[in-house]
C-alpha cells in the first residue's frame, strides 16, 4: 500500500526585517494510530510522523514531538521572526525511517 | 431448530463476552494525562493562566478537531517559552504533541488538528526558559469519536 506522502508549506515570500510571518505546513501521511483493527480483527500496525522540525538558515525555529493522536495530514501553523533573508528547511520524520524535506526561502527587503 | 436451555444459556455468555470484547479499548484517565504533564514540569504544578488553548467547544467529529495554543511571552533570547505540551485526558493514549519553540519563533502560538475518541478535557502545559510552569484546560464534547474502528 503505497501511499504518496507529499510535505507541502506556505511561507510568505518577502517580509521586512524583524517581522513575525505565519508559516503553516501540512503533509499528506494516513497517520495510522496502532489502535485500529483490520476486518479479521488484527491490530494494523502504528506508523506516524513522528516529528516535524523547522529551521531558518540553519537555526532551530520550531521542532514538534507528535503523538497519534494528531490527525491524519498533520498539519501545523505557527511563526517565525525573519531578521535577514534565507531558507526555511522543514523536516518531518516518518516511524518508518523516512526523512521527508523541503526548503523554502524568503526575502527581506 | 429448537433451543434447550442450556443452549440459550451459553449463547447468552457468548453474547456478553463479546460485547466486553469490542469495549476492551482502555482509555486514559484524568490521572495519567496529570502523570504525563508531571513528568513534563518536573513535579512542578502548572498555574493557570498565560496559557491560552482555543479549541471548539463541541467537535463534531473527533477525527479532526482543530486547536490552537498560546503563551503570553516576549519570546526574547532569555526570556522565552521552551515547550508546550498537550495532554488529553480521554483518549488511549494521554499525550498528543509537544511543540518546542525558540527565539526565532517570534510568538509562541501554534496550531494543529488532533484526534479526539471522546469528550474529555484537552490541556496545554508550557514550560518557560526560566523553569517555571503554567497551563490551560478545556473540556471538548466530542459527537462522533475519532478512534477509527
Amino acid at each position: 500500500m503505497a501511499k504518496r506522502v507529499k510535505p507541502r508549506v506556505k511561507v510568505p515570500k518577502s517580509a521586512s526585517a524583524g517581522e513575525v510571518v505565519t508559516i503553516k505546513t501540512l503533509i499528506s501521511h494516513p497517520m495510522e494510530s496502532g489502535q485500529r483493527k483490520d476486518k479479521d480483527g488484527n491490530l494494523i500496525p502504528r506508523r506516524i510522523i513522528n516529528s516535524f522540525k523547522c529551521e531558518f538558515n540553519g537555526q532551530p525555529v520550531f521542532s514538534c514531538d507528535i503523538d497519534p493522536a494528531i490527525s491524519a495530514n498533520p498539519y501545523f501553523e505557527f511563526s517565525a521572526r525573519v531578521g535577514e533573508s534565507g531558507t526555511f528547511k522543514f523536516t518531518w520524520v516518518d516511524d518508518d525511517g523516512t526523512v521527508y524535506e523541503l526548503e523554502e526561502p524568503i526575502a527581506v527587503n | 431448530m429448537t433451543l434447550t436451555r442450556r443452549d440459550t444459556l451459553l449463547l447468552g455468555a457468548c453474547a456478553t463476552a463479546f460485547v466486553f470484547s469490542g469495549r476492551g479499548m482502555a482509555f486514559a484517565s484524568a490521572e495519567l494525562a496529570e502523570e504525563a504533564y508531571l513528568e513534563f514540569t518536573g513535579g512542578a504544578e502548572p498555574e493557570l493562566g498565560r496559557v491560552t488553548l482555543d479549541a471548539p467547544e463541541i467537535a463534531e467529529n473527533g477525527n479532526t478537531v482543530p486547536i490552537s495554543v498560546s503563551v503570553d511571552s516576549p519570546m526574547t533570547a532569555d526570556d522565552h517559552v521552551e515547550s508546550v505540551l498537550i495532554v488529553a485526558d480521554g483518549n488511549p493514549n494521554p499525550d498528543v504533541a509537544t511543540f518546542h519553540f525558540t527565539a526565532l519563533s517570534g510568538t509562541a502560538a501554534a496550531t494543529t488538528r488532533m484526534r479526539l475518541a471522546k469528550t474529555q478535557n484537552v490541556i496545554a502545559v508550557a514550560r518557560m526558559s526560566d523553569g517555571s510552569v503554567f497551563m490551560d484546560k478545556k473540556e471538548i464534547k466530542v459527537t462522533i469519536g475519532g478512534c477509527g474502528g
